[in-house]
């Protein structure tokens, strides 16, 4: 209650007590936990951080565009997209790297198409995004299986796996670039263009907007068709980084990827919120997990803390208003 | 003059099945039974019955549990996650040779143990007022966590010979299950007729008109997810019986299927409407689809395919008939 007081008397936005929440931890974990190692070491674990930030915060964005789109709009196949978009670049790569852009155009293709599936779903034929998303995790899952059929399953071509690991310019990677200008297009798609406008206005009144003349299944439909895409996208960066395919390769980040819209303060109704506070969101979760890790937390009290660390965010900015109101 | 009577006959079958949620799952059913019988024909034998109806039970109960919380215009995404958490500690609570007095009493912390979980998420979602489905999204993750610290790697045990009588069970030769299903739906409309029941839709149907009109809301929801845990934690005792351990994973994919099944019942997921039964047939309709899936030669490869495309379709019909109703409508 106290941080929601001081939310408003200060005029801190959510994006920017994230952000200052994953400084903060990072300091914090920097100097009492990993030991003081000077300057350099710091930077060193910075970078690293943020290197791993980059594929939790471009999956995210995917589950930022659908909550933003509201109607309870939820993306639960981020997970299954990441990984089979993954597995069809690898599967093409096939560790050479002559098919590398067919590659990911393949897997971007898978992507958008699943994701396109799930806004017709939802906007056209209604079913609940909850249930048409966890529909098609199952086929997407499917589709996995039937793809791998016990086989090896190829890997990410060399030159892949240095764009996206090795650093490139000032010590950061292949993977935080990317991340940098594809914040920087979401942040135009959100704030610039007519598609962005619309987006917010469906989130926070369907009705008014469709009498506005926007036209809301449209819209819809593309911010599920983007969600889908964009997980491909995280999943391609993400063969690049692992090098292999496996099952579990995507399925780590689905819950992740909501807490991180969560924690960056974009409401669960829709139509209020920004990417940047998900980048900020998916920092803290990456340097929580770090700290987590180092302290040699066991799997299941880290899948506890990571649950209880949702429920309070949600408790301080996802409260609905009482009915006497 | 064959134009006109197809015409006429197209346009009662629009009438007949304009607002008619529970012909699809019927529908369903009837097909899904049929092509399950052509292809096993010994299902009807108690012991085939008897067998396939213990499998289905945890579900049948997850789903019961579902449709509790929808009706009541909220959701639980945790009740696998809390079916976990109590088999995990019932069978490392029991041994191979517990009596059948500590059966009972670890039985019963069990039940409290899910209904304390349910509570847990009735706190957050009608006191605190947090969203429901994020909100047990998240305890899911909590609970199967516990359940991991609980129950590490699969195994186990339950009283042996509680299980086998579990197995064998059939009163007047009709296996159990079909006794524990008749009970449920004893129950369920005893529950229906009181005046919780009665406050169970009115709160789906709508929260304000509720409110206004002097229904305790917020408790009545909270009790229904409380329900709910206990439900869970009672499929969780059905679950451990038929198999004699668990695995504290087991109940996180349990948890999709129990929202499939519900919303296959033809119970809405705005609340306010449905019931129990239709579950339960959402729940055998699945259960068939799989039958059927493993019972032809696709290789095991492909079925899980097979098996989410065709529940995808079941799930995506009615969007498809509502599409088909709109049009006619703008028509005229």
């Amino acid at each position: 209650m106290s941080a929601m007081l001081n939310i408003q008397r200060k005029k801190l936005s959510p994006p920017l007590i994230a952000f200052l929440l994953a400084v903060a931890l990072f300091l914090f974990s920097s100097f009492f936990i990993a030991g003081g190692t000077g300057l350099h070491g710091i930077a060193d674990r910075g970078l690293n951080i943020l290197r791993i930030s980059a594929f939790l915060g471009i999956i995210a964005a995917g589950q930022t565009l659908v909550i933003l789109s509201g109607g309870e709009g939820i993306d639960l196949s981020v997970g299954t997209t990441v990984t089979l978009a993954a597995m069809v670049a690898g599967w093409i790569c096939n560790k050479q790297d002559q098919n590398i852009w067919i590659a990911l155009l393949a897997g971007l293709a898978v992507g958008t198409i699943i994701g396109f599936i799930n806004g017709i779903g939802i906007a056209i034929l209604k079913i609940h995004p909850l249930i048409m998303t966890l529909s098609i995790s199952g086929v997407t899952t499917g589709v996995m299986l039937a793809i791998y059929q016990g086989k090896v399953l190829g890997g990410s071509g060399p030159n892949m796996t240095r764009l996206i690991s090795l650093p490139i310019f000032g010590g950061l990677s292949g993977a935080v670039i990317i991340w940098i200008l594809f914040s920087i297009l979401i942040w135009v798609l959100l704030t610039r263009t007519r598609y962005g406008k619309n987006l917010f206005a469906v989130g926070n009144n369907r009705n008014a907007s469709r009498l506005s003349g926007v036209r809301v299944p449209q819209t819809v439909i593309i911010a599920y068709t983007l969600s889908g895409l964009i997980a491909a996208l995280g999943g391609f960066a993400l063969l690049g980084f692992t090098q292999t395919v496996y099952f579990t390769l995507g399925g780590a980040y689905l819950f992740p990827s909501i807490a991180a819209v969560v924690i960056g303060g974009t409401t669960l109704s829709g139509g209020e919120g920004s990417y940047w506070g998900t980048m900020s969101g998916a920092l803290v979760l990456t340097v929580v997990d770090s700290i987590l890790t180092s302290i040699q937390l066991s799997p299941p009290a880290r899948q506890i803390i990571l649950g209880v660390i949702l429920l309070v965010v949600i408790t301080v900015y996802g409260r609905q208003r009482s009915l006497r109101q | 003059m064959t134009f006109v009577t197809m015409a006429a006959l197209k346009d009662n079958l629009k009438k007949f099945t304009q607002n008619k949620t529970f012909l699809l799952p019927l529908l369903l059913l009837v097909i899904t039974l049929s092509v399950n019988f052509f292809l096993q024909p010994k299902m009807f034998d108690t012991r085939v019955l008897g067998g396939n109806l213990r499998s289905y039970m945890p579900l049948i109960f997850l789903a019961v549990a579902q449709t509790f919380v929808i009706i009541n215009g909220s959701i639980d995404l945790a009740v696998g996650a809390e079916m976990s958490l109590v088999a995990a500690f019932l069978v490392t609570r029991l041994s191979e040779t517990s009596t059948l007095g500590e059966f009972v009493l670890i039985l019963l912390a069990g039940i409290g143990i899910g209904m304390l979980a349910g509570a847990f998420n009735g706190l957050a979602v009608s006191y605190i007022r947090l969203p429901a489905f994020i909100t047990s999204y998240a305890s899911s993750y909590i609970f199967g966590g516990i359940a991991l610290l609980v129950l590490p790697r699969p195994g186990g045990n339950m009283p042996l010979d509680l299980a086998d009588a579990y197995r064998h069970a059939a009163i007047l030769g009709i296996p159990f299950g079909i006794w524990v299903i008749a009970l449920i739906l004893i129950v369920w409309s005893v529950v229906r007729a009181t005046r919780y029941g009665t406050f169970l839709y009115a709160v789906g149907g709508s929260e304000k008109s509720a409110y206004a009109s002097g229904v305790p809301v917020s408790q009545n929801r909270f009790v229904t997810h409380m329900v709910a845990g206990g439900i869970a934690a009672i499929a969780a005792v059905f679950l451990a019986l038929n198999t004699g351990s668990s695995d504290a994973r087991i109940g996180d994919a349990m948890t999709l299927n129990s929202v499939v099944a519900v919303v296959l019942g033809g119970t809405l997921m705005s609340g306010g409407s449905g019931g129990v039964a239709g579950s339960i047939l959402g729940v055998l309709i699945l259960s068939f689809i799989r039958n059927i899936v493993s019972y032809t030669n696709i290789s095991t490869w492909i079925q899980p395919l097979v098996d989410a495309t065709i529940i995808l379709i079941a799930i995506a019909s009615p969007g498809f008939i509502r599409l088909f109703h709109r049009k006619e409508i703008k028509a005229k």
